[in-house]
């Protein structure tokens, strides 16, 4: 380990996507509504109310332990973590403490180096979300808080790392498996706002450690080790120490701050739940059925559509991207897999990030269609690229979205194979108007013939097929040897 | 379904109503038309419940705990809530917020607590019948101290959804009646398995009492006749078991080693989740309002300071100094064990004989004001919680008076054996009236 | 022995409020009752607790919520469908 090695762990909440509330029949689908909508005397933490415990939170999150290796407990239990807050009702998280659900296992990452690296795990165990505060006023009218409890009780899972991560990028990757494998498990929506949320412990080796909270976003957790890596390595390089504390994450400023004022002291006098039972469902585990998970189907990937590793990697990487692809190449794989592979993985993912915009809509039969064309090459890649385009962006205004057939016909973006006067004309043009580009291809000077294909390219708007263009321009050049 | 309607406006010189219900509608059923007194720290939809806390002061619960559903589905007219110890903290409803209640038997002393109302309204003929809570004896105490009958049932036999919880692991919601009939009948009505509260079993209760006690073993535990207990209430307890005696029943001396500990165990216990439990009161959800002026800390210190009685705030104090750092294994893990200690006395008794006796209480009813140091006080639950800490059934019934103040004895048996307490006390009741 | 100091401390961490004549008063009865605790250190060994009841769980099935006006009812502000509480910041 270098003197100045990075060292994170990582606590991950996760909402798990069960239909109700873990101690209470409120429905888990309150983001469309207005505030204190889907509450009940249990999540409102009403006097008198009692929890039980929804199986499904209890099913999900055994699901997600099998799936990353860890030990379900014999005898697990639920206990109540005291502290005062007015978004948490009852005045205690019931949570998980010294009985959680399970521990151990293991998560595998691709390292910074390429190869697969192991990250341990200390545990997983299952707790009820807090409500939702927001803050109002000003210094000059008054403060005050608005509380909304709608999310009150919803079941969360937390997910504990080992120290095992050396850096930013890699607790990026944790959690983009992570995230991968919760929705291959099907437990988890990652599209609803605030369904992942993170905290990291880091330092810097042989320093105290950090500990950043309120990370809501995957790209947060990089921006914020990163600034963390560069302040603590600042601090040391002026031989200054680092505090051990707790910092917030500004998503807006990308930066972390200190929470100073230690408000009270933290003893959270956790006690085991007195209105729950204990939980022994060891023996569940055996009859979870695990879906293939992500490096299964990467692995598949590679050896049934012959993906290269790194395209595999991507497109297994997000539940719903590797689904597209397996629907797009369904019709034919083996024309279509290399293809569509590149064209998904590479092209796709651009423009849609370019756009800002979800997989979700855009229409696979489409991009099969695309392909199709694509593979019998009567359109060139450039012209292929700019169909995509047309395609999403008439998506992204929602204007009707026309098939990869019309456009090309619109646009006349058919390859001039057969008819060749048109480039043959264009040939001659260019090389009549640059008289110095004739000459230094004569003189031996590579960058001509590119000069060339460019120009003619240029008079026949991207039509041409580059090679058939290449070898056309080299026939006539010769012809002017001669 | 609650289609009548029954005036109800007593003579309440014993305040023990809290609110009370001039037209409680009922329906038809087991109890069409009884009106039924229910402990204010016991949910009624669209009727105040304050626990006798000024914290609650206001509060109209949207909902109601199961036992009130059940006594409404059964036809019971809900004619008011009764006073109480503040949260149930208490021997002699006098840590009330709303003033104490007094004993009908002699309105000098206290009626015993915590379900003091409960009892003071059977006992005083206001109502025939009523709901007490017992965390450490709250509804036995009162009902030795009145006169009346009480049953604390098997911890898990009535559910506690909607009782606002004091001790979860300890309390139970129990009948008070003039006699055993009828805490049978209202126990029929509450009793069951609850999906709402999982510490419910699939336990109901249809027992109709039969007077039948012969052949029966009574374990007399030593240390319920010993060194703190008034000679003259040990006397009067001895008779009436030995009217037990003559209808058959045997008796065997047994001893609880555990009872050294389990009024420290019984203590701990229930500070400890009481800490938990009424931090919520905090004026924001329900209750009086907080100061919005001020920072949520010093707002909910505030709430908390006005809101609750010394009582309640010491023993949120002695509950989070027990569970804090470094202090949970000393007193909450040990009381635990101490717990445990005390189920197994008991299971190895039981294995031997089928009911236990002694007095419910040590003294007769305290004169007002009488017990002001706390501890004095936590001293005279020490019959009554053993059998919160074991979880089994326990009844007071009537067996005589001390100084023309009313003595309980108390009937002890094993988990779900609440059938055999109710018919080994309908046996003695039968036998002396 | 708990001091004025260590109760004014257990005050603190339970964030309740104690009124300044109470202190004394509080801290005698504190020991007393403290005192009387200490009989659980006779208690010996870690017994494990018995277990009689386990995995009492629910489906998961919507049942329905509240109205809004019956949540809101109780509380003291409200504001905008949200329940008004002192700022935290």
């Amino acid at each position: 380990m270098a003197e100045d090695q990075v060292i994170v762990g990582l606590e991950v909440h996760c909402q798990l996507d069960t239909k109700s509330k873990l101690f209470c029949g409120c429905s888990t689908d309150y983001r469309d509504d207005g505030p204190n909508t889907h509450v009940c005397p249990v999540c409102l933490g009403l006097p008198g109310a009692m929890p039980s415990i929804n199986k499904r939170s209890i099913e999900y999150a055994m699901k997600v332990a099998k799936a990353l290796n860890c030990t379900v407990l014999h005898e697990s239990e639920f206990s109540r973590k005291n502290y005062f807050y007015p978004d948490l009702d009852k005045a205690y998280q019931i949570t998980q403490y010294d009985k959680p659900l399970a521990e151990g296992g293991y998560l595998e990452i691709e390292s910074d180096e390429g190869g697969e690296r192991r990250i341990q795990l200390t545990r997983i165990h299952v707790e009820e979300d807090p409500g939702r505060l927001v803050h109002m006023g000003n210094a000059e009218r008054g403060k005050y808080s608005l509380v909304d409890y709608n999310r009150a009780g919803i079941p969360l899972i937390e997910i504990v790392s080992e120290p095992d991560m050396r850096s930013p990028k890699e607790a990026r990757k944790f959690l983009n498996k992570l995230r991968a494998t919760l929705e291959y498990l099907n437990v988890f929506d990652s599209d609803k706002e605030g369904s992942l949320r993170v905290d990291a412990n880091i330092s810097i080796k042989g320093n105290e450690r950090v500990e950043v909270k309120n990370i809501t976003s995957y790209k947060g957790v990089e921006k914020a080790l990163t600034y963390e890596v560069t302040r603590q390595k600042n601090l040391i390089r002026r031989g200054q120490q680092i505090e051990r504390e707790t910092r917030h994450f500004i998503e807006s400023t990308g930066i972390t701050q200190s929470s100073r004022s230690k408000e009270q002291e933290h003893d959270y006098r956790y006690f085991p739940e007195p209105d729950l039972r204990p939980m022994q469902v060891q023996s569940w585990v055996d009859g979870i059925v695990l879906p293939e998970l992500p490096d299964a189907r990467r692995e598949r990937f590679i050896s049934q559509y012959g993906c290269s590793l790194n395209h595999a990697r991507t497109l297994t990487g997000e539940l719903k991207l590797a689904n597209f692809f397996e629907t797009v190449v369904a019709a034919d794989p083996k024309e279509l897999s290399a293809l569509a592979a590149t064209w998904i993985a590479d092209t796709l993912i651009g423009e849609l990030n370019y756009r800002g915009m979800s997989l979700d809509r855009v229409d696979a039969a489409g991009i099969t269609e695309l392909m199709g064309i694509l593979r019998n090459g009567t359109i060139t890649d450039k012209s292929g690229i700019e169909v995509l385009r047309v395609m999403l962006d008439q998506r992204l205004n929602n204007e009707p979205v026309e098939t990869p057939a019309a456009i090309i016909t619109r646009l006349n973006l058919g390859k001039t194979t057969g008819d060749n006067t048109a480039i043959i004309s264009a040939i001659e043009e260019a090389i009549t108007e640059n008289p110095k580009a004739l000459e230094d291809y004569r003189a031996g000077k590579g960058g001509a013939l590119n000069f060339l294909v460019g120009q003619v390219m240029k008079k026949t708007r991207g039509k041409a097929d580059p090679g058939e263009l290449n070898r056309m321009l080299v026939e006539a050049l010769k012809k002017r040897e001669a | 379904m609650e289609s009548h309607e029954l005036t109800f406006e007593p003579d309440d010189r014993y305040n023990a109503f809290l609110a009370v219900c001039k037209k409680a509608p009922y329906g038809k059923g087991k109890l069409s038309g009884i009106a039924v007194a229910v402990k204010d720290n016991i949910s009624t939809r669209g009727i105040e419940t304050t626990c006798a806390s000024k914290i609650l002061k206001g509060y109209i619960p949207p909902y109601d705990a199961h036992a009130v559903e059940l006594l409404r589905h059964a036809g019971a007219a809900i004619v008011g809530k009764t006073n109480m110890d503040e949260f149930g903290m208490g021997t002699t409803t006098e840590n009330s917020a709303f003033g104490p209640t007094l004993n009908p038997c002699d309105t000098g002393r206290v009626p015993g607590g915590s379900s003091g109302g409960s009892a003071a309204a059977v006992a005083g003929n206001m109502v025939r019948m009523a709901l007490g809570t017992d965390t450490g004896g709250s509804i036995r105490c009162p009902a030795a101290f009145c006169g009346i009958v009480g049953m604390k049932p098997t911890y898990g036999r009535v559910s506690r959804y909607g009782l606002i919880a004091y001790a979860n692991s300890l309390e139970q919601i129990g009948p008070m009646a003039r006699n055993v009939s009828d805490v049978s009948s209202l126990l029929q009505v509450i009793a069951g398995k609850d999906r709402h509260d999982s510490t419910t079993y699939d336990r109901p209760y249809t027992h109709t009492p039969v007077s039948g006690i012969k052949g029966l073993k009574i374990g007399l535990p030593q240390e319920y006749f010993g060194e703190g207990v008034d000679p003259r209430v040990a006397g009067v307890v001895k008779n009436a078991i030995g009217r037990l005696e003559e209808l058959g029943a045997t008796t065997v001396s047994c001893s609880i080693p555990s009872m050294k500990f389990a009024l420290a165990a019984y203590y701990v216990t229930c500070a400890c989740e009481a800490s938990s439990n009424l931090a919520r009161f905090d004026g924001v959800r329900y209750g009086p309002g907080a100061d919005s002026k001020k920072s949520w800390h010093e707002s909910f210190k505030e709430v908390r300071r006005a809101g609750f009685g010394a009582e309640v705030r010491r023993r949120i104090m002695l509950g989070t100094f027990a569970l804090s750092s470094g202090y949970y294994g000393k007193y909450y893990a040990k009381a635990q064990v101490a717990r445990e200690n005390v189920k197994a006395d008991f299971a190895r008794i039981f294995s031997e004989v089928d009911l236990i006796a002694g007095p419910t209480m040590p003294s007769i009813a305290f004169k007002l004001g009488e017990k002001s140091d706390p501890l004095s006080m936590y001293l005279s639950d020490i019959l009554t919680v053993p059998a919160n800490l074991a979880g089994i059934p326990a009844i007071s019934v009537p067996c005589g008076k001390v100084d023309t103040m009313p003595v309980g004895l108390q009937i002890m048996g094993r988990h779900f054996d609440d059938e055999r307490v109710i018919d080994a006390a309908y046996a003695y009741e039968q036998a002396v009236n | 022995m708990v001091t004025e100091k260590d109760v004014e401390h257990i005050a603190e961490l339970a964030d309740i409020g104690i009124n300044t004549g109470e202190l004394d008063t509080f801290t005698h009865q504190f020991n007393a009752i403290l005192d009387y605790f200490d009989v659980l250190d006779l208690v010996n060994g870690d017994t494990t607790i018995s277990r009689d009841l386990i995995n009492t769980m629910r489906e998961d099935v919507v049942e329905p919520s509240l109205p809004r006006e019956e949540v809101l009812k109780n509380a003291a502000a409200q504001e905008d469908g949200f329940i008004k509480a002192p700022r935290v910041m």
